[in-house]
């Protein structure tokens, strides 16, 4: 089996913050300090998947960088993007499509002030022709629509919502490279009286707007073991979509990710008790209590809850964007890359302060759009 | 705001013109759906028509936003919301009136668009007792 199976074996992140860099430059950042990781080169990447470059990413970053890779992935679907790809990925190294993959990222939004508060809705879009015409922000409105319906159906409140921004804070505290180390903790009433952004979700619910860039390197178990670093093996992946318009969300308490999930734990062949720390795309913190139920870590409904007293803390019982998160470490625009960094890290033991003891198996999952794409990667240590 | 209409929707915008909100219908199993599409969702037919809604609904979800992608057209605090038809479909609009909350009844109203059109929009109805 161990033919088939594929590794990941570097990870990298660019320059975050605000770094007044280009996207190609980022991109370049990330992809050489993955690849340096790895061991490898980048004349040894035959395999690139990219997004959020141009229409044609991948192309665009394989003539940047002077490749003619044999295998391509320009799969745009926001901040779940990254984990589509490692399991596109993964088939294309099992079908001998090409050997090492290198997944990257790159984004200056908050440099070249690019972010758009309607968002980047298309002109011959549904979204467009209905939904533009009411002001909606994309991705916020859907998202705080989401929490709405989630106090209404559960009785989730504000309070809960608001432990998902302390927690990660706590943990941004321990990274330094995290955008808010050294700015010191919050705490539920900090988030409950920052200014009301869109109800109910205040400011501090919202992640952070920054440049930033990271890069995954996949190859096979086999190679990998020939490679400077322990490999992190990946043992499952699965993804869903649901919708692009907001109004044909078809449940705005129950996403994809619960398809997504199960597919990533069946391939696994282990389930939600058997992983020692999720990393949870945190965009808002309601994406966070509907992935958590979605993957089946709690109850439909009980997310709220399940987040109280710390447990997603440093120290507490459930280890969660072990980074910072998308509200305290970085989000450039997708953040999905990321998970995936900081997934082998831990795995690989190389966390440094914020490292979770022992870790054999992390849950990466993205979301992109307006709760519209998830992928779901479960990566364990080689052993 | 220049509104983007669609060629399957023109008989929708039309009517809307008219303050008249037309749902989708099948002709061939009945499914109604929003927005208009080429097919039915439910049988994949392409015979098909329209039905008027009645203009009762009810709302799904709800954001007051506070910020806006252009004050001058939308002064924030303002609504949106995603309101549930009474024939079944749902649509993303914004809803005035007092006494907004997730399951809350709302009736159609309109609100005049550029050129001639209107778009829908909902306001609550008065809460019993």
């Amino acid at each position: 089996m161990t033919g088939r199976e594929v590794a990941v074996v570097g990870v990298g992140e660019s320059e975050l913050g605000v770094t007044g860099c280009s996207i190609y430059q980022l991109q370049t950042q990330a992809a050489r300090a993955a690849l340096e990781d790895a061991g490898l080169r980048m004349s040894d990447v035959d395999g690139l998947a990219t997004a959020g470059v141009e229409r044609f990413s991948a192309t665009a970053m394989a003539e940047y960088w002077g490749m003619r890779p044999a295998w391509v992935s320009s799969t745009m679907e926001g901040g779940s993007s990254f984990e589509l790809m490692v399991g596109a990925g993964v088939d294309a190294i099992r079908s001998g499509r090409c050997r090492v993959v290198l997944i990257s990222y790159g984004s200056n939004q908050r440099s070249a002030a690019s972010r758009r508060l309607r968002g980047m809705v298309q002109p011959h879009t549904p979204a467009d022709q209905y939904e533009a015409p009411y002001g909606v922000l994309s991705p916020l409105s859907l998202y705080a629509m989401a929490a709405q319906r989630h106090f209404h159906e559960y009785g989730t409140t504000g309070e809960q919502l608001a432990e998902v921004a302390a927690a990660a804070r706590e943990w941004a505290l321990l990274n330094p490279k995290a955008y808010r180390y050294g700015a010191g903790p919050i705490t539920v009433d900090d988030v409950l009286s920052s200014p009301m952004i869109s109800s109910p979700l205040h400011l501090l619910d919202c992640c952070l707007v920054v440049d930033g860039g990271g890069a995954v390197v996949l190859t096979s178990l086999d190679r990998a073991r020939d490679l400077p670093k322990p490999p992190v093996r990946v043992l499952g992946c699965g993804q869903s979509v649901t919708h692009i318009t907001m109004a044909q969300a078809p449940d705005l308490t129950r996403t994809g990710a619960v398809e997504s999930g199960a597919a990533a734990f069946a391939e696994a062949g282990i389930g939600p008790e058997d992983v020692d720390a999720a990393e949870i795309y945190d965009s808002f913190t309601i994406t966070v209590l509907l992935t958590l139920e979605a993957l089946g870590f709690c109850g439909r409904g009980e997310g709220g809850p399940f987040v109280e007293g710390g447990r997603t803390r440093p120290g507490g019982a459930f280890p969660m964007n072990t980074n910072g998160g998308g509200l305290s470490y970085c989000h450039p625009g997708m953040y999905g890359v990321l998970l995936l960094v900081e997934a082998v890290r831990q795995l690989r033991g190389e966390a440094g302060d914020r490292q979770v003891p022992d870790p054999e198996i992390v849950l990466a999952h993205g979301t992109g759009g307006v709760l519209s794409s998830h992928g779901t990667v479960i990566l364990g240590v080689d052993r | 705001m220049t509104l983007v209409t669609s060629p399957e929707a023109r008989e929708w915008w039309e009517a809307a013109k008219n303050r008249r909100l037309l749902v989708q219908s099948c002709r061939t199993c009945g499914h109604r759906q929003h927005y208009p599409r080429a097919l039915c969702l439910r049988c994949g037919g392409v015979d098909l028509g329209w039905v008027e809604a009645s203009g009762g609904g009810t709302i799904y979800s709800f954001t007051h936003s506070h910020r806006s992608p252009d004050p001058a057209a939308f002064e924030p605090p303002y609504t949106i919301a995603i309101v549930t038809l009474d024939e079944g479909p749902r649509l993303l609009t914004t809803v005035t009136g007092p006494g907004i909350r997730c399951d809350a009844r709302v009736r159609l109203e309109w609100r005049a668009a550029e050129g001639g059109q209107n778009l829908p929009i909902f306001a609550t109805e008065p809460e019993e007792g």
